[in-house]
């Protein structure tokens, strides 16, 4: 009986012995050296693994940092995180400017015509292989919400319309929606940028307008009004070149359809003051029309219908003209 | 030893008796791995491969150690001393030889240090081939068939699961049922199935 209890201890502490003594060993022989910096990096990555930056994973991301010694813009974290990777790394800042998805489609329920019923898997990418949209117009948005589940920071939201629509402050510009779209309308812009084209429909003006109330027409009213070169037609669609767009607002205002939206939610308005000595320069270039008055005299502004882009500011030859509201050209109230 | 005697083996590991669907072992990386195949598919090699290696190293401590002293009644805490140490040990060789292995394998391995369908694999050896009045060279081979056969079972398992479960991500699920409940029921389904298999007869 002894020598059982006797043998099996013998026996097992000896094994245990052994297979530790073999891992001791070889936890020196093949020891990996890890960079510490690269822990701490991913430690303070947003470890959402979008993929955004271009490296496979925030692991992805570290590596690269480490290796490269100078930290890659990372779009979720924004400046934050291009900080601390920084100060992990001992580089400089690179300059990071937060983009954010930008939806160029807002046919809902009440203005864009549906052709069919689709039933089949909840999932834009299925349903663009059935059978194409469930509306008219096939560049349109599906609503079936596959860019919300692909969403990492909950940013997305279909409202009733079944329009979806990008919350700014939860977006972090990672891209996920703008690969998983199967009609490709998502877009990341700066966060800058205001005045979004909400229609991707490049089907001609008859044809667009039939489908969708509140689609693009291709009148070439905003081509023809931006001040700044900004707005071109591409394929019977208004495009807007966020390089040279300056929120102006102009084409929101003129576009009949709606198709282009102003998503500064208050702009100041342009008063005419007692300087003015009524030459009309700045009726020629009021894109709204907002400004009228005989020659020779005062003119008036129509508060309502002014759109605060500014024009008449840099055109009037007296400098009597005003801006008021307080918030400022770029802000948002909201 | 005979070829017909290997493919009874391999199905039966296999299919017949699966280690997840027909006897419920490592049902934790069933459930835990099987979200993506290509996951579910890494899952799968590295339980092949551990499998395979544990098979191979119990052999040689039971035929060589626990035999000829007498404590065949150690197997289980010999067996899992020896395959926690064996997977150890490969991964810390795999993590410096072959970075880009470690990657796509490495993960899954700790996963597996202590999984029941493993030292399910080493004692069923055992009580199949072992203790059986088998020459050593066959016990031997069929130990290794066996193991390596078992993984590929717990491989195919995961990755039909993986590829049901990647369906079922585009399926209007009630809401209650959602996410692991659904998994359940296709798991208990599956085993359903996979018993058609044990009215199989071979040799």
């Amino acid at each position: 009986m002894e020598s059982v209890v006797a043998k099996s201890i013998i026996a097992l502490s000896s094994m245990a012995a052994l297979f530790g003594a073999i891992l001791a060993v070889a936890s020196k022989v093949f020891a990996v050296h890890r960079d510490p910096r690269v822990e701490g990096i991913v430690e303070v990555l947003p470890g959402a693994n979008c993929g955004a930056c271009g490296y496979p994973g925030c692991q992805g991301y570290a590596d690269a940092a480490v290796k490269a010694g100078v930290a890659p813009a990372c779009p979720p974290g924004g400046s934050d995180v291009a900080e601390k990777v920084a100060a992990i790394l001992g580089s400089e800042v690179g300059e990071v400017t937060p983009k954010v998805a930008v939806v160029h489609c807002a046919g809902g329920q009440s203005s864009a015509v549906r052709r069919l019923e689709y039933e089949g898997i909840h999932d834009c990418r299925a349903a663009v292989l059935v059978g194409g949209s469930t509306k008219a117009c096939v560049f349109g948005c599906l609503s079936l919400g596959t860019c919300k589940a692909v969403c990492p920071f909950d940013a997305v939201e279909l409202d009733e319309e079944g329009i979806v629509r990008i919350n700014v402050k939860k977006c972090t510009g990672c891209g996920n929606c703008v690969d998983a779209c199967p009609v490709n309308i998502i877009e990341l812009a700066s966060v800058d940028m205001k005045v979004h084209v909400r229609c991707s429909s490049h089907d001609k003006g008859k044809k667009a307008k039939s489908v969708c109330a509140v689609a693009c027409i291709s009148c070439q009213l905003c081509v023809k009004k931006c001040p700044s070169d900004a707005i071109h037609m591409v394929d019977d669609l208004a495009v807007i070149d966020y390089s040279k767009c300056t929120n102006c607002g102009i084409c929101a205002a003129v576009c009949p359809t709606g198709a282009i939206i102003d998503d500064i939610k208050a702009r100041p308005k342009a008063v005419i003051g007692s300087k003015c000595k009524g030459l009309g320069k700045c009726v020629e270039v009021c894109p709204v029309k907002a400004i009228t008055g005989e020659e020779g005299e005062r003119h008036e502004i129509d508060r309502a219908k002014c759109i605060g882009c500014g024009l008449c500011l840099e055109a009037c030859p007296t400098k009597s003209i005003g801006m008021v509201g307080a918030l400022g050209h770029q802000r948002d109230r909201d | 030893m005979d070829l017909g005697q290997l493919l009874a083996i391999v199905v039966g590991a296999m299919f017949v008796s699966n280690f997840v669907l027909a006897r419920f072992l490592g049902l934790c990386p069933f459930v835990g791995v099987s979200k993506d195949s290509d996951s579910a598919l890494g899952m799968g090699m590295a339980v092949i491969f551990v499998m395979t290696m544990a098979s191979l190293v119990t052999w040689f401590i039971y035929t060589f150690v626990l035999v000829p002293l007498e404590i065949t009644y150690l197997r289980t805490i010999a067996f899992i001393l020896v395959i926690a140490t064996l997977v150890q040990f490969v991964e810390m060789v795999i993590e410096k030889t072959s970075p880009t292995l470690h990657k796509s394998l490495g993960i899954y391995l700790p996963l597996i240090t202590t999984n029941c369908a493993v030292l399910g694999v080493a004692v069923v050896n055992v009580d199949s081939f072992m203790t059986a009045d088998l020459p050593r060279n066959a016990s031997f081979i069929y130990t290794i068939v066996n193991g390596f056969a078992a993984g590929l079972g717990f491989t195919l398992a995961i990755v039909l699961m993986a590829a049901i479960r990647e369906r079922l991500d585009l399926v209007d699920v009630p809401k209650s049922m959602r996410g692991i409940p659904i998994t359940f029921i296709v798991a208990g389904l599956m085993a359903i199935a996979f018993l058609g298999f044990s009215g199989l007869k071979i040799g």
